[in-house]
């Protein structure tokens, strides 16, 4: 369904983002990880068409998303969430989540009730008439959520949707997860909350310093020795093997 | 409130200024009650770019201007008549408030640079108005012929010389119109889409156009729609008094009296512009007369209150005089917050 090719973003010296190729299939649940500052939220970025890539294309069902411009590609079914969450403050949660229905809807008050609908399935619906200003963490989240399900995409990205939540609150969101797979809507993730990964994602890829290091269901990036160095340091895999050795 | 009480609140509004010349015969007080109407609608247009749309002008003279100049010189040179000159007079202020619009928008200037790009807008057509002499005569201003054939009086659009009724009233009731037209396309958008869109756009850019909202195409909307309703306070201007000039035109008053009214009665509201405008023109009279009675007259001592209003409104009130109204009805009528 998406497919990224060499894809590179260059920062004035900083390589954020380089030669990076990678395909999400349709109905999957793909996470992306690696450490902070890898180039993950600058390749979400060039997917959704806020920035543009120095190289390379973003192939998604057989358009060029790279060059298009956020709202093009939003309307074509690629809708994106934030990780620093933004939310309209002033408007009630119902007005945010009509703002993204309005994507398909023209009508204004198809557009509020097709926002009550979506809330009600994200367990929103006692908060429609409070303003998103006033809304918990985990509320902004969730509303983050709810706005790009009302704009009916096809393919999904979620920008740390679970960062700063509690671990109940994540439980919660990882079964809305899957429940929006389940609907037949593809998930593309970034995620630092490793519990969320291992138990959601199909295939996931490690990003670091702007490269791809792995790729491999949870379970085999877990033990790849690249991926422990990129997050404990340099040397660390072969510590832990020799860890291993000595117990064995 | 809900829906139904505004729709009811509105239609007693419109009763009482149509039925108005039945129950204030002062010349004096329809007077001030058609100018406070044209700040009304000056406000509204800027209200909906700045308001709704969050892009702070401060240069809506321009658009008034440009109408106005247009209107002024087509039947001044061209002898067109004043209904058809208007069409012109419209497509001209759209037409420069695409231009403005494009510009500022398409390379993203938000906040004090947008309110630049407008205010050095309105300059410079201040400055062509005024040298362009061959043109727009001038600094002398464009004085258009008085028709006093009472026969022609709708035709020329000049009540002057109309029969009684239009004479006395002819006016008021134009504005009245033009009220009505830009509160009605005001009252529309702000429950369409468009509106949605616009309202999304104020409050976060990126978010909106990551929901599939085309932000710079949004804000072309509204600048064209607040540029219009500016020309139709225009267009009535000139017929109304028959002259304009650079200073009137494209000068700082208008851009000003255009932002003050709704940001004093309410941002982003429709009924914001109206009572900030009411307010404006009462306090304004009321602080004239006090005024002139210890001190003589003092030409502007209205505008350093005003100045002082503004801020107390941007510290203490940043949902302007409707906000304050709505929040007293919600304490005076408790089950009215469950349903507003």
């Amino acid at each position: 369904m998406l497919e990224v090719h060499s894809l590179s973003k260059t920062f004035g010296g900083l390589k954020a983002v380089e030669d990076v190729d990678l395909r999400v299939g349709e109905g999957e649940i793909v996470s992306l990880i690696g450490p902070n500052g890898a180039g993950k939220t600058t390749l979400f970025a060039m997917i959704s068409g806020f920035l543009g890539p120095d190289r390379g294309s973003v192939l998604y069902l057989g358009r060029e998303l790279a060059g298009q411009r956020p709202h093009q590609i939003c309307q074509w079914g690629v809708v994106r969430t934030f990780q620093v969450v933004q939310p309209f403050a002033n408007l009630s949660v119902r007005e945010n989540i009509a703002v993204g229905a309005h994507t398909r809807i023209r009508a204004r008050s198809e557009a509020m009730e097709r926002a009550g609908v979506i809330a009600r399935q994200l367990g929103m619906g006692a908060m429609l008439d409070q303003p998103a200003g006033a809304l918990t963490v985990a509320g902004r989240k969730r509303l983050e959520l709810a706005r790009a399900l009302a704009t009916e995409p096809r393919l999904l990205l979620l920008d740390e949707v679970m960062a700063g939540l509690t671990p109940t609150e994540v439980a919660e969101v990882v079964e809305l997860v899957r429940d929006i797979r389940a609907s037949g809507i593809t998930i593309f993730l970034i995620e630092h909350v490793m519990q969320a990964v291992m138990s959601l994602s199909d295939r996931t890829y490690v990003l670091n310093q702007g490269r791809l290091i792995a790729e491999g269901t949870p379970a085999e990036i877990a033990v790849t020795p690249e991926v422990i160095e990129a997050y404990l340091g340099h040397g660390a895999a072969a510590r832990f093997a020799v860890q291993r050795g000595g117990h064995a | 409130m809900s829906d139904r009480a505004r729709v009811i609140g509105w239609a007693i509004l419109a009763t009482l200024l149509l039925a108005l010349p039945l129950y204030v015969t002062s010349g004096r007080w329809i007077d001030f009650i058609e100018l406070t109407l044209f700040v009304a609608v000056m406000g509204q247009g800027w209200n909906i770019l700045g308001g709704y749309g969050g892009q702070y002008s401060f240069g809506h003279a321009l658009f008034f201007g440009t109408a106005a100049y247009l209107q002024a010189l087509l039947q001044f040179r061209y002898g067109l008549s004043p209904w058809i000159a208007m069409w012109f007079a419209l497509a001209g202020s759209i037409l420069v408030a695409s231009f403005v619009g494009y510009l500022s928008f398409r390379y993203g200037l938000r906040g004090s640079y947008f309110a630049l790009i407008t205010l050095a807008f309105a300059e410079a057509f201040h400055v062509l108005a005024r040298s362009f002499i061959s043109i727009t005569e001038g600094g002398r201003g464009v004085q258009l012929a008085l028709n006093q054939d009472p026969e022609r009086a709708v035709a020329t659009f000049q009540f002057n010389f109309a029969d009684d009724f239009l004479k006395a009233y002819g006016f008021y009731y134009t504005m009245v119109a033009i009220m009505a037209l830009a509160y009605a396309a005001t009252w529309w958008m702000e429950r369409s889409r468009f509106g949605a869109q616009l309202v999304a756009v104020r409050e976060n850019e990126d978010a909106a156009q990551a929901l599939g909202i085309d932000a710079f195409r949004v804000k072309m909307g509204a600048i064209c729609l607040s540029a219009a309703i500016m020309a139709l306070a225009g267009i009535y201007y000139v017929q109304k008094f028959l002259f304009i000039d650079p200073g009137i035109a494209y000068g700082p008053s208008k851009s000003v009296e255009a932002l003050f009214a709704p940001i004093i009665g309410g941002l982003g509201t429709v009924l914001g512009p109206l009572v900030g405008a009411l307010f404006i023109q009462g306090v304004g009279e009321i602080a004239k007369e006090f005024i002139g009675m210890f001190w003589q007259d003092r030409p502007g001592v209205d505008l350093i209150l005003f100045g002082i209003v503004l801020v107390l409104v941007l510290g203490f009130l940043p949902r302007g005089l409707v906000g304050l109204i709505e929040d007293a009805w919600r304490r005076l009528v408790p089950r009215a917050g469950g349903d507003a």
